[in-house]
């Protein structure tokens, strides 16, 4: 199994569940995998081109995989996934 | 002038804060004061004297005819230092406010010195600038800029500590410059009643050592990044979302990444709620405000290790900090060998996910 943890500005996608756990061989799977069981989180995620967007960081374990091989990344058992927006608020 | 170091052994146990105000005061200065690690318990401390030879052997006579019991060590180390740490004068009362730090390992009256000439900017009055302020202001920076725009709100003052309900109305700066100076009046606080934008920031950074960051929207924070990459100035980055909160050091100019190598570009307006409608937990405002004063302290004393290649997440329900890596993106828009953006864009867009 691999943890995928959702931030709080999606779990009412999830119906509110923050972790959610899946069987997948890479971050593309993963994402098509949480789509099918929660639809419309990957439009959430990915942009029209089906690219992660630029304002999401996803990161297996502690690594961002734009800075791995993307969508690519593989995954395997008992790897973590966390999904990070860029989050603004200060006032 | 000569520096000579001692230690001395108080006659009780415990040592009496009093005496060492006074070797402050009696001995015009002090470099340093620290408990000695291994003599911690039977209060032995490591002291540094500055002034002329003689003078010192006067002091160190007075101290003994006090019961102190008073050991040389190192007494022929005599330094001429060229940044002479001899000139550093405190009053004894600013010894007292800052005694925790003096006597601290790794702070002494060098470090707290390097507080007082310190120039930090915080950007926005807010629920992240109200807690930072205070705390910096309370350590004693020399130079604390305010910028905000706005006027207190009653809905402000669940989590913006700065502020207080007889203010609400009063512009955010006006009120937080009250607060700051009944705490400390050592604080030169400098106010700009102004939204930050790409007119006045160029103007307004480059005065400041280090940049703090409260800001409420995506557009000022891409702005922020900017600026400081341009004006080399080191940005200590908060933010804040309901229960969550990120942190992040960001120095481009020493060879680190910077907040695009995190997220290149700002959420497009209409994809995410309004910040109002979100909500926030007001003592998670606290916490990251607080953390965000902690790292801007730690640079300005060069302690410790820096977020400036990670990111910090921390979740308020889960109580669970957690560290991701952050590196530097070859292909950042704008610090990497070919970037794309060399000018400062003004963003408007929305503040969240």
């Amino acid at each position: 199994m691999i943890k995928v943890r959702i931030p709080t500005p999606l779990r009412p996608m999830t119906g509110g569940k923050g972790e959610i756990e899946i069987t997948g061989n890479s971050v593309g799977d993963m994402i098509e995998q949480l789509n099918t069981s929660h639809p419309g989180l990957k439009d959430r995620l990915c942009d029209e081109h089906g690219e992660v967007r630029r304002f999401i960081n996803i990161y297996v374990n502690e690594e961002d995989i734009r800075f791995l091989t993307g969508k690519d990344t593989p995954l395997k058992e008992g790897d973590e996934v966390s999904i990070i927006p860029a989050i603004a608020g200060g006032a | 002038m000569a520096k000579l170091r001692f230690h001395i052994r108080f006659p009780e146990e415990k040592i009496p804060e009093p005496i060492i105000y006074q070797i402050g005061h009696e001995y015009q200065v002090i470099t340093s004061i620290r408990r000695a690690d291994v003599r911690e318990t039977t209060g032995w401390l490591d002291v540094e004297f500055c002034g002329e030879t003689e003078e010192i052997e006067r002091s160190i006579e007075g101290l003994r005819e006090k019961g102190v019991s008073v050991d040389p060590i190192e007494l022929n180390v005599v330094e001429h230092e060229q940044t002479h740490p001899c000139t550093m004068e405190f009053s004894e009362e600013q010894i007292q406010r800052y005694s925790r730090h003096i006597i601290l390992p790794d702070v002494g009256g060098k470090g707290q010195k390097k507080i007082q000439q310190a120039k930090v900017l915080v950007i926005g009055a807010g629920g992240l600038g109200s807690p930072a302020a205070l705390y910096l202001g309370a350590a004693g920076v020399g130079t604390l800029g305010l910028i905000d725009g706005d006027v207190v709100d009653l809905s402000n003052l669940q989590r913006q500590v700065l502020h207080t309900t007889p203010n609400v109305g009063v512009p955010k700066v006006e009120s937080g410059q009250q607060l700051l100076a009944a705490l400390n009046p050592d604080v030169h606080v400098q106010t700009y009643q102004e939204h930050i934008s790409e007119s006045n920031i160029l103007d307004i950074i480059p005065e400041y050592d280090l940049i703090l960051d409260g800001s409420d929207n995506f557009g000022t924070r891409f702005l922020v990044n900017d600026a400081c990459f341009f004006a080399k100035r080191t940005l200590i980055s908060g933010s804040i979302f309901r229960f969550e909160g990120q942190l992040a050091t960001i120095k481009p100019h020493e060879g680190f990444p910077c907040y695009r190598c995190l997220y290149p570009e700002p959420p497009p307006a209409g994809l995410v709620p309004n910040c109002q409608e979100a909500g926030v937990l007001g003592v998670l405002a606290g916490t990251i405000g607080v953390l965000q004063a902690n790292e801007a302290i730690k640079e300005i004393l060069g302690l410790g290790e820096s977020l400036a290649q990670h990111l910090l997440l921390y979740d308020a329900l889960e109580m669970k900090f957690r560290r991701v890596g952050r590196p530097k993106d070859p292909r950042c828009p704008l610090c990497s060998a070919q970037p794309t953006i060399t000018t400062l864009e003004e963003h408007h867009v929305s503040c969240s996910l």
